[in-house]
């Protein structure tokens, strides 16, 4: 066992990383929890949901693409970076559709969940009601536009995993949307249910079919602890893995 | 309002409810030249956007998207929309599992549903009198003068929930339905919590039907002729004919008591139904094909429920309802004021079915969803707490839906309830004044059938009303309000 070469703190506690791991992943390990959204524990980092964004020596960073420095200073959980961690969220909830009380991912949604565990009540931006079409055309997914975040972990995991290109994004700023590769829907392409990009999608864009509201209320992914509790839960308790200092 | 403008020279009373939300109900009433009730008609904003609302929705996510069509019964439309896409997901036949953990709910709905209607709506009116002050009549007020009976209707109601908390995972829009069966059994914990409070409920629910006789007793001719006529009724009835509220085949009566149609499958509603819409109501008026669209109206609700069945296949229930059917000398019972009385019969047999089930071994199989082939329709029926409710869907292939017909039960008592407000106000209009204790009797007429406004969110009990006479030149001549 190498010891940990790398040590900062975050909000005061002290965090040991190894060579290469992202701000984001030595925390993980260190059992603290930086809200994110984009971030998928088997996808290379793409940083660009900017939920994760702490501060590190008195500058804004991303975690998820921000690497592990020795000595370096970072604040994580504040009112200020949680209000505007909570700005972003809100900003996803407006741009899309998303009926929560009767989505089929409620429960299991990464947004949703981290609008309880922020706080979030009703949006206070004007909603946009974008008009986008449900994709159905595939047997096994289906691909509900209105609820995308485009957080681009399809796209990566359809890149790098599956090997494929089944994703992409056209367009740009508030324009940008998800696309897939044929003309004909999401059923003309390569997707397979299997495929890993099936399984990232942290709302509920991409879904399997046939599978909805199998988990009876109560079972849910996020009915009994807020996300991130399973990185918390990491944490030891006192003494060697990381207090206060 | 253009058959009204039509009725030249036609005086108007209208009774308006001040609140813009969706979910207003307004009476009309009609003069003639000589100034007597001609006609009246209660208004209903139904809301039908959903319909649209769900075309191009995946077919399974609907039995969830519809329970937020309607605040009152959300659990009527998840369980209706549930047995619907059953037949889209080609299953006829679901598993015992499944049919008894949404038996369970639904008996556990319409318990809560009744006693909601009977304690906290009906009985003010019954026990307090139609013209006790506003003030006190209410729930509040029957707690006051009758502590046992608002113990009874609080405690009843929180068991329904309770069963519907605990077949969906909370009490009010649950999930239990996926199409072909349910997601969950009932845990033993919950089955023994039930277990435990099923004989008290069975007991209070009979004390509330004897309490409800004696008001009946005390107040024969009334009860025998407020806002009353003979009608025919629809229901839904199992094997046998016997009281069914879930699942089973559609019957319905004329007012003789002999049949117009039995054994229609709900697929085969078309065939026996008709819809049809009037310019100035949103809703629609459905009606029996075979009898036109001036004679097929009909009843639903708790009076049909018990009319149409040939029995009741749990003991208390059936006996009541005996009780209750001698009232019609060997024929139907037509008594608007019967519906309460019905309700009460059918909350006996729902808490009687629920201790059946709550002692059936299959609420722990584990054997919950059955799939088959995709089907293009899907069209079912359920008994919802008000009546027949069907729910009528097409899917393409690639699961996503084509269309929506949903008649609610308020909609089939449309054309019972204009009745009812025209009786009433025959009754008891006098002169140019719309009096309080008019409007109270027609607030107790329209509360009979327990009509879900709009399939909104707001009961009748919390409508307020604005009473307008008008004379012939359309001129305002008084104005009442009621809170
Ligand atoms: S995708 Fe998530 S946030 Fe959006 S409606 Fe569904 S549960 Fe809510
Ligand atoms: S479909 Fe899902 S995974 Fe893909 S970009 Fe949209 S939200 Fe992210
Ligand atoms: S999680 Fe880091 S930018 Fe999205």
């Amino acid at each position: 066992m190498t010891a940990k070469a790398i040590q900062f703190t975050v909000d005061g506690i002290a965090v040991a990383a190894t060579a290469g791991q992202s701000l984001i992943e030595a925390c993980d390990d260190a059992g603290i929890y930086i809200p994110r959204l984009c971030h998928h524990p088997d996808l290379t980092p793409s940083g660009n949901c900017r939920v994760c964004t702490c501060t590190v020596n008195g500058r804004q960073s991303a975690a998820c693409v921000t690497p592990a420095a020795h000595g370096m200073v970072v604040e994580n959980d504040t009112p200020r970076l949680t209000d505007d961690r909570r700005t972003i969220i809100e900003m996803l909830f407006v741009e899309g559709i998303h009926p929560c009380p009767y989505c089929v991912a409620s429960g299991d949604c990464e947004l949703q969940a981290l609008g309880y565990r922020l706080g979030m009540t009703a949006p206070t931006e004007a909603y946009l009601w974008p008009r986008r079409k449900l994709d159905a055309t595939h047997p096994d997914i289906t691909l509900d536009h209105d609820r995308c975040i485009l957080c681009s972990r399809c796209i990566r995991a359809s890149r790098m995993e599956d090997g494929k290109t089944v994703f992409g994004f056209e367009g740009r700023g508030i324009a940008m949307r998800l696309n897939v590769d044929a003309q004909g829907g999401l059923g003309e392409t390569q997707m397979a249910a299997i495929d890993k990009a099936a399984s990232v999608c942290p709302v509920a864009c991409i879904v399997i079919k046939r599978d909805s509201y199998r988990v009876p209320n109560g079972e849910r992914r996020f009915d009994k602890a807020p996300i991130g509790s399973d990185i918390e839960a990491r944490r030891r308790p006192s003494g060697s893995g990381g207090h206060r200092s | 309002m253009t058959e009204i403008q039509a009725s030249l020279g036609a005086r108007k009373i209208v009774i308006d409810p001040v609140t813009r939300v969706e979910g207003h109900g307004k009476v009309t009433i009609r003069l003639n030249e000589a100034g007597e009730v001609e006609q009246a008609r209660f208004h209903i904003v139904e809301f039908r956007g959903f319909e649209r609302f769900i075309q191009g929705r995946m077919f399974d996510e609907v039995p969830v998207i519809v329970q937020r069509l309607c605040g009152i019964c959300p659990v009527s439309h998840h369980l209706c929309a549930g047995k619907a896409m059953d037949v889209v997901a080609g299953v006829d036949q679901v598993t015992p599992t499944a049919d008894k953990m949404r038996r369970l709910m639904h008996y556990g709905q319409v318990l809560q549903s009744n006693a909601l209607n009977f304690f906290h709506l009906a009985s003010p009116d019954l026990l307090l009198g139609f013209d006790a002050p506003v003030a006190t009549r209410n729930i509040v007020g029957v707690i006051e003068a009758f502590p046992e009976v608002g113990k009874w209707g609080i405690f009843i109601r929180k068991f329904g929930q309770q069963v519907i908390a605990a077949t969906g995972g909370r009490r009010i829009h649950p999930r239990l339905c996926v199409p072909g069966g349910v997601n969950q059994n009932l845990t033993v914990d919950h089955r023994d919590a039930l277990r435990k409070d099923i004989g008290q409920i069975i007991a209070w629910c009979g004390l509330a039907l004897e309490l409800h006789k004696s008001f009946v007793h005390a107040h024969q001719e009334l009860h025998a002729t407020f806002a009353s006529f003979p009608s025919s009724y629809m229901s839904l009835v199992g094997a046998d004919k016997r009281m069914e509220l879930y699942d089973g085949t559609l019957r319905a009566l004329h007012a003789d008591g002999s049949t117009i149609f039995e054994d229609v499958k709900a697929a085969d509603y078309r065939d026996y139904m008709i819809e049809e819409v009037r310019s100035w109501s949103y809703m629609k008026f459905p009606h029996i094909r075979s009898l036109g669209r001036d004679n097929g109206w009909y009843r639903v609700g708790p009076l049909a429920q018990v009319n149409a069945c040939a029995f009741i296949d749990t003991p208390l229930a059936e006996a009541a309802r005996k009780d209750f059917m001698a009232l019609g000398h060997g024929g139907l019972v037509h008594a608007t004021l019967g519906y309460h009385w019905a309700r009460m019969i059918v909350m006996i047999h729902c808490a009687e079915v629920i201790e059946r089930l709550l002692y059936d071994d299959d609420l722990q199989g584990t054997d919950l969803v059955v799939t088959g082939k995709r089907r293009p329709e899907g069209v079912a029926v359920i008994e919802a707490p008000r009546g027949t409710l069907l729910h009528h869907y097409t899917v393409d292939d690639n699961g996503q839906v084509t269309s929506a017909n949903l008649i609610v039960s308020t909609t089939n008592n449309n054309e019972a309830m204009n009745r009812s407000v025209t009786k009433v106000a025959k009754d008891y209009l006098t002169g140019r004044e719309i009096t309080e204790g008019l409007l109270n009797h027609v607030e107790v007429a329209i509360r009979a059938y327990d009509p879900c406004l709009s399939c909104a969110t707001h009961a009748l009990g919390d409508m307020p009303l604005i009473v307008t006479l008008e004379d012939a030149d359309g001129a305002i001549v008084a104005t009442r309000v009621k809170e």
